[in-house]
């Protein structure tokens, strides 16, 4: 019996496990949505198709599988291009799949039409054209293998109309045919063995670890290292929850917004362990002045990574999970090096320069402030999603992680707007959940209308909404390096009513002005669990975050509050 | 510095933006860059001539196009490089023949004569076709195209010697 190509992508889905996708129909991808009516696959409706792509990585984030998502042709799948880019840089399996006008048509400027493989090549980790309705179950399958293996990423199929209509005899998947694609897995032996020789030697030694281990399941592995081996160890943005904040030997998170003792243990280590890492600016600063004594081992899956920013004296390709067991393997059992001098000053450099803030009782709200009461009040069980600025580095700053895949948020692109769309993605995946978003309204006002979805397909996400009326982090570069120009960078004390807002789009709204209604509402919050909640907290304006290395600055310069400047 | 890379790729389409915009993106200059068939069916093979301080990240970066299945090095002693230039010269009735006396000991063909202009084919070494180009020169050129440098990697020594023995 012949089918059509269309049934073909969704029983192609189908073969591939996938539970949900996020779409937006429209013209050239209609054909795909008819089977889908029929499908035990979830659609969740999108109110942007960049609201589906950041869902479909929130929900591949959450869920460690590879999320879906759909548009149309032209403005469809160019709406896309930017979580596809967020995907890319932060390593988020994703398969997007896209209609085109009919092959006939393509390349005539037709209606909504966009040279979509062209545009969205440097956006992805691969991308398929398909132009035979025979290679659709095959693609899929590519698609998702290469998503899902060695450094995970974007993969789009675009398929014309005319191809989803065609008829084909559907066929399971063939094995892949991808000569040019093996991820190398499995460390090389001498490279372990050499890295083994230079943490025995070391005195002072940092583990510098990464997205990479969480990309890879390494956390498990990566604890047994550091119990035999006892070195201290820095989790970057995207690594958080790699290693629980509450182990002793664990400094927090390096970088331009890092805490004082990961940033400076790395200044000061003679070797650097760097797993599932790269070298970002916002970690290094100014890379000639970055760990000026250490020697490099660096293990990443992708080996363009290794030497790309900084040369490693023992480079190792492979799977993060592998190095490390390999790496504890070859330990074996000798005993944790003596360096209590070293662990003793990292340690005195956690107690002698802590993260703060001050909380008066009569406000203005610090943010700080808000999430520590989050995790407080949630009992810190929570997979919580950040956007991008002040109230993201005050999360990752402040909310204390003990697992991997529980902080969802946009590490290298820097997407704004990134929070709630991929909130909704990420509670679709693990509905028992509780999945909170921490957003500043600069970030919300770019992608709010995704609450409508959520509410609508009930699924119930809470949003803390730090309002500060503007672009909080460029405010706080306007101040620090533009002279108090405050350049475009306002949005309007009382602009907004969120409380209305959310409750126009079906959502529970919660506002706090002062610091004794932050708790009450959250707990308020928390009891309701039949649609998505906002708590906006109106918080100071003025508050800036520290610690900071100043943009392409040295490391070793660490600005702890405004009294540094 | 300039390179050269001799890339196997699968032979579909798109294969030849992924590469010129990979490197593009990157900031790796290309200096040349040819693509044609191979021996092996559903493969193509390009040789590209690419300005980079150091190669390993032009490779690995190449490494990571899922359609890039083999990339080699190609140094100048250790392959064979090749490039063909066509160029018309203004050939007026006084210096033609001179001309032509050139030509022949660049081995260059003259595939297209005309009143005015004659048009050489002249294949080999990038260096020798500089070389027939700065001599031709003064005769006036008209207008030139050139191939791009294709490469192979030579046979190595050892195995040579055994295939002779």
């Amino acid at each position: 019996m012949t089918i059509s190509g269309a049934e073909a992508l969704i029983r192609a889905l189908e073969y591939e496990g996938v539970d949900v996708v996020f779409g937006v129909p429209g013209g050239a991808i209609l054909p795909a949505y008819d089977p889908l009516y029929d499908s035990p696959i979830r659609h969740i409706l999108a109110r942007h198709e960049q609201g589906a792509g950041h869902m479909a990585e929130g929900y591949a984030w959450a869920t460690g599988r590879v999320g879906v998502c759909i548009a149309t042709s032209g403005p469809g799948a160019t709406n896309l291009v930017t979580p596809l880019a967020d995907a890319l840089m932060d390593s988020v399996p994703l398969v997007a799949i896209t209609g085109q006008v009919p092959t006939t048509a393509v390349g005539n400027d037709a209606f909504q039409e966009a040279y979509t493989t062209g545009i969205t090549m440097p956006a992805t980790k691969h991308n398929y054209f398909v132009t035979d309705v025979n290679d659709i179950a095959n693609v899929i399958h590519e698609a998702f293998h290469i998503a899902s293996s060695g450094r995970p990423g974007p993969v789009l199929v675009d398929i014309p109309k005319d191809v989803l209509n065609a008829q084909l005899e559907w066929a399971d998947p063939e094995n892949l045919a991808l000569p040019g694609y093996k991820p190398t897995i499995e460390p090389h032996p001498r490279r372990i063995r050499e890295a083994v020789e230079l943490i025995a030697a070391a005195e002072r030694p940092v583990l510098y670890v990464g997205g990479g281990i969480i990309k890879a399941g390494a956390s498990d592995a990566l604890r047994a290292l550091l119990d035999a081996t006892s070195v201290p160890l820095v989790t970057t943005l995207m690594g958080r929850g790699a290693v629980s904040d509450s182990h002793p030997l664990h400094l927090g998170m390096p970088g331009m917004h890092g805490t004082y003792a990961a940033t400076t243990a790395i200044q000061k280590s003679d070797l650097l362990i760097a797993l599932g890492v790269r070298f970002d600016d916002r970690v290094t600063g100014d890379p000639d002045y970055f760990a000026p004594g250490a020697k490099v081992i660096h293990a990443d899956v992708d080996p363009a990574e290794i030497g790309k920013v900084r040369a490693a004296e023992v480079p190792i390709v492979g799977d993060a999970k592998a190095v490390i067991e390999r790496l504890t393997e070859a330990w074996g059992t000798r005993p944790a090096p003596d360096r209590k001098d070293w662990i003793e000053q990292v340690q005195r450099w956690q107690r002698d320069y802590p993260l703060r803030y001050e909380q008066s009782p009569e406000g203005p709200i610090k943010p700080q402030f808000v999430v520590e009461e989050l995790y407080r009040v949630s009992g810190g069980d929570a997979i919580l999603v950040g956007g991008v600025g002040q109230h993201q580095m005050f999360a990752s700053l402040y909310w204390k992680f003990d697992r991997p895949n529980r902080w969802i948020n946009s590490g290298g692109l820097g997407t704004m707007g990134f929070a709630v769309p991929a909130a909704v993605g990420a509670k679709a995946g693990m509905p028992d959940e509780l999945v909170l978003a921490i957003d500043g309204d600069g970030c919300f006002q770019m992608t709010f209308q995704e609450l409508i979805t959520a509410a609508v397909d009930k699924i119930p996400i809470k949003v803390a909404l730090f309002n500060n009326s503007q672009h909080g982090m460029v405010t706080q570069w306007q101040h620090l390096f533009y002279n108090g120009r405050l350049s475009a960078s306002q949005l309007g004390e009382g602009a907004v009513d969120y409380v209305k807002l959310a409750e126009a789009m079906g959502c529970a709204g919660l506002r706090a002005e002062h610091p004794q209604e932050v708790a009450p509402i959250i707990e308020k919050a928390m009891t309701i669990n039949d649609r998505p909640v906002v708590m906006e907290f109106v918080i100071d304006r003025d508050e800036m975050v520290f610690p900071m290395v100043p943009a392409g600055g040295s490391n070793d310069i660490i600005l702890m509050s405004r009294d540094d400047l | 510095m300039l390179h050269t890379l001799s890339v196997l790729v699968e032979d579909k389409a798109g294969v030849l933006a992924r590469v010129s915009s990979l490197l593009a993106r990157r900031g790796f200059n290309i200096h040349s860059l040819a693509v044609g068939p191979t021996a092996e069916v559903g493969m193509s093979r390009m040789t590209i001539v690419v300005e980079a301080p150091e190669l390993e990240q032009v490779k690995k970066q190449l490494h990571k196009l899922v359609n890039v299945v083999k990339i080699t090095e190609l140094e100048p002693d250790r392959s064979v490089e090749r490039e063909i230039m066509l160029v018309r010269v203004s050939a007026q009735t006084g210096n033609r023949s001179e001309a032509l006396e050139i030509a022949s000991i660049f081995k260059a063909i003259a595939v297209d004569v005309g009143a005015s202009s004659i048009t050489f084919q002249v294949a080999g070494t990038p260096s020798k076709i500089n070389d027939f180009l700065e001599l031709i020169r003064p005769y006036g050129i008209v207008d030139m195209a050139k191939s791009g440098r294709i490469a192979l990697g030579r046979e190595n020594k050892a195995k040579r010697l055994k295939a002779i023995s």
